[in-house]
């Protein structure tokens, strides 16, 4: 199990297996969210407060969801090639960024869609989740930025990877501090966190879950194309294309 | 121990002499001090011009603009706070000095504040006249701008040395920085806010002392390591 | 069938998020793909012209 792993490392092998593992994800991942949208859209019945306005919590959610976990995934990644040295783990952490940034910009759309009927504003300074999930927008724009402004790439590694750790700590801060100040300015209850149905909460998990799937298998791709650009100049990479003109 | 190893300064000669350095380059150079107050003056002299005169809208925004320009001129002197010593070969000597990075570039900081955080703090009353400020909120907010701009240098720091020496680094630099002085905007200008409205302002100070601490105590390991990984 | 096609009155809030949705995951897959097409064809011509040189 772990010469598994420790062969997942190497990057001719995970060039490899990447290949085979992607739709093993993404096929999964499509079906439930093709599913869930259904339920959700369709069967799930209507709230009783928002109406139908409600349903944008099946798309609303799990980007939210993923767009920090995939901020997780980058500063752990980096985290572990920075202190333990793993040249593929950089190439993760590389490949969440892009990724992490759209489902980000996706969650503060849909959630601004959704506030709009829901209390009248587009956009709510206040209110601590809306203000979190845009700093982190704030931060995957400056990871990626630093990143494409250093040259060396293995410099880029480690500094973007300083930056995605200094960033974890500053967004539980701001959550917090607008928090804070929101609670001073009649706090704003933004999402209420009550008890949903259990009809109501299913295709919101399975929601998730194909949405993580198919997440993992987007990842997988970016993952592959990094350490393809990275390890150009290898001998693996050569006899590689040398050997299949043509493919991809 | 031989003779040279028994006579290297300590880490306190080390904190003092960076200190000292940066505090006589900067007397040197008043326009990097100078520059940024202007700064601030002027994007507090902007405001009212932009929004209107009206005395109640400037005594509600004064906490507001007052924050926002202090944190804009302090961006603007991050700048040079690697760049000089980046550019003729000091950041090099100081990465090889015996002494931990960390405590040199605490040093550094603290310079740094001395001639940007604290001249703003202590000009601020100024300018908070000009925004019908009574004199005990004034109090408040000088209490805000110290602590905070405390934690801004230190913080900012980390920036800086992350986008040493690359082009076009002062942008990017904003745009790193701009997460982490949130929680600080958030909460020094709301405490003014609070203190003008006569409510309790405490738990922002408290909050805010608390930034500065753990700004203290891990900002200078980061800007380190960020200082080593951009000067390899 | 709940719902409908005009849910409430929310219809174009909801469908524009779905559709919002759709189109950012179909864009970062294309996008995705397309760095990776580019990458392969810049390595292949560059070991091609390596190759040819030898």
């Amino acid at each position: 199990m772990w010469k598994w792993f420790h062969q997942l490392a190497s990057p001719p092998h995970f060039y490899r297996i990447s290949a085979i593992l992607s739709p093993w994800l993404a096929v999964p991942g499509l079906i439930l969210i093709g599913y869930s949208a259904w339920q959700g859209l369709f069967v799930v019945p209507m709230d009783y407060q928002q109406g139908d306005a409600f349903r944008i919590i099946y798309v609303h959610v799990p980007s939210a969801y993923l767009s920090m976990m995939a901020y997780m995934i980058m500063a752990t990644a980096g985290a572990i090639g920075l202190i333990w040295r793993i040249k593929l783990s950089h190439s993760v952490a590389a490949a969440a960024a892009p990724i992490g940034a759209a489902f980000t910009f996706l969650a503060l759309c849909t959630g601004s869609i959704w506030g709009r009927p829901m209390w009248g504003t587009w956009w709510e300074w206040g209110d601590p989740r809306m203000m979190s999930e845009l700093i982190l927008l704030f931060l995957y724009f400056g990871y990626m930025a630093l990143r494409s402004a250093i040259d060396d790439t293995a410099k880029a590694d480690k500094a973007s990877a300083v930056l995605a750790l200094v960033g974890i700590v500053n967004v539980v801060i701001v959550h917090f501090s607008v928090e804070w100040w929101s609670s001073l300015h009649q706090g704003q209850t933004v999402f209420k966190k009550g008890t949903m149905d259990a009809d109501m909460r299913v295709p919101l998990l399975l929601m998730i879950l194909g949405f993580t799937l198919l997440f993992g298998s987007m990842l997988l791709r970016r993952i592959r194309t990094e350490v393809l650009y990275r390890e150009r100049r290898t001998k693996w990479v050569r006899e590689m294309i040398l050997k299949s003109k043509g493919g991809a | 121990m031989n003779e040279a190893q028994r006579n290297i300064p300590g880490i306190f000669s080390g904190l003092a002499a960076t200190t000292r350095r940066d505090l006589l380059l900067a007397w040197k150079r008043p326009g990097d001090v100078l520059n940024p107050l202007f700064f601030f003056a002027m994007v507090c002299t902007l405001f009212p011009l932009a929004v209107g005169p009206s005395s109640e809208q400037l005594e509600f925004s004064g906490p507001g603009v007052l924050w926002v320009a202090a944190l804009l001129a302090t961006l603007l002197s991050l700048n040079s706070l690697f760049i000089t010593d980046f550019e003729d070969g000091s950041l090099d000597q100081l990465l090889v000095s015996p002494q931990p990075l960390p405590v040199l570039v605490l040093g550094k900081t603290l310079a740094h504040w001395l001639t940007s955080g604290l001249p703003l703090v202590l000009v601020s009353p100024v300018l908070a006249l000009t925004y019908r400020m009574p004199v005990s909120v004034m109090g408040v907010m000088m209490l805000t701008l110290l602590l905070g701009t405390i934690s801004l240098s230190l913080l900012g720091s980390i920036g800086a040395a992350l986008t040493v020496g690359l082009h076009r680094g002062t942008a990017l630099l904003s745009l790193l920085i701009l997460p982490l002085a949130m929680p600080i905007m958030i909460l020094g200008a709301n405490s003014v806010s609070l203190a003008a409205s006569n409510d309790i302002y405490s738990t922002g100070i408290w909050a805010l002392g608390a930034y500065a601490i753990a700004s203290l105590s891990l900002a200078p390991y980061a800007t380190a390591a960020a200082l080593r990984i951009s000067n390899e | 069938m709940e719902g409908g096609f005009a849910m409430g009155d929310y219809g174009a809030y909801v469908w524009s998020c779905y559709a919002l949705t759709l189109v950012i995951v179909v864009f970062s897959d294309w996008r995705a793909r397309l760095r990776h097409k580019r990458v392969y064809r810049d390595v292949e011509v560059r070991l091609k012209a390596l190759e040819d040189r030898e």
